[in-house]
């Protein structure tokens, strides 16, 4: 039953997603820093936990998690250290996914060669 | 017949309708899903294997990233992406291919100011809009709660 709901909520973030791009002009970019932006304020008004618990991978896996990952990160270390908690809870929370990203994009990047160009 | 850009733009809506709409929403969802799935059968091997929730999600994480930045390297990920439109961006695995496939595509421009840069093309704005927005809930949280 989790696998179905993790395939169900990812499943429609990313029609959310595909409806953008059909409809609107927003580049890749925009899109993805959109979904980011959106997990940090659904974590902050407490929406995106219920729909964590629910669908697991499926919510964590988007790029709405990753936001969501920030929104928890920076609401665990102003309980613990106050403000200084807004400005170190967010990166550490997401400081394995963020640092594996850098160290693999640089290892493809050092190792294998870019397209042809058609 | 001569016809303006406006009159061919209304032609062109006109001739693609909903369906294709219909078309690249479903392969969003089955991709999307699909990915997310896989997700989640890492989570639970992660968990199996002892770890707790917030470190299975983590090693999910890197794991993911790895598995897209090795289909990226060979070529592969983008062929999913012409197929999976949002389904195989909007996941984490298409972060990684965005920050993956600008490193290689810029190489030629040295490791300093071509993949150390470039990389963060698209990254980048994620990056700082995302800590921008969770940097003002601190603050929030302080004044409010704490």
């Amino acid at each position: 039953m989790e696998y179905l709901w993790a395939f169900v909520v990812g499943g429609l973030l990313c029609v959310v997603g595909q409806l953008l791009i059909d409809y609107t002009k927003l580049t890749t970019a925009r899109i993805l820093t959109l979904f980011a932006v959106l997990g940090v304020i659904l974590g902050a008004v407490g929406v995106y936990t219920p729909l964590v618990e629910l669908a697991g991978a499926g919510a964590t896996v988007p790029l709405t998690g990753f936001g969501y990952l920030l929104a928890e990160g920076v609401k665990t270390a102003v309980a613990e250290q106050g403000l200084l908690g807004a400005l170190t809870g967010g990166l550490t929370a997401a400081s394995g996914g963020i640092a594996a990203v850098i160290i693999f994009a640089l290892l493809a990047g050092v190792i294998f060669k870019p397209a042809d160009r058609q | 017949m001569q016809i303006t850009n406006k009159e061919y733009g209304e032609i062109v809506k006109l001739r693609s309708p909903n369906t294709k709409v219909a078309v690249t929403c479903t392969k969003a969802f089955l991709f999307g899903g699909i990915i997310c799935t896989i997700g989640e059968g890492f989570n639970n091997l992660y968990g199996f294997l002892g770890a707790d929730t917030k470190t299975a999600g983590t090693l999910t994480a890197v794991t993911l990233i790895f598995i897209a930045a090795l289909l990226t390297a060979f070529k592969l990920y983008h062929r999913m992406a012409r197929h999976g439109g949002a389904g195989t961006l909007v996941p984490i695995t298409g972060f990684a291919n965005a920050v993956v496939s600008s490193g290689i595509e810029y190489k030629s421009e040295g490791y300093v100011m071509g993949i150390g840069s470039k990389m963060f093309l698209i990254a980048g704005p994620v990056l700082v809009y995302s800590v921008l927005t969770s940097v003002v809930y601190g603050i929030i949280l302080r004044l409010t709660i704490y």
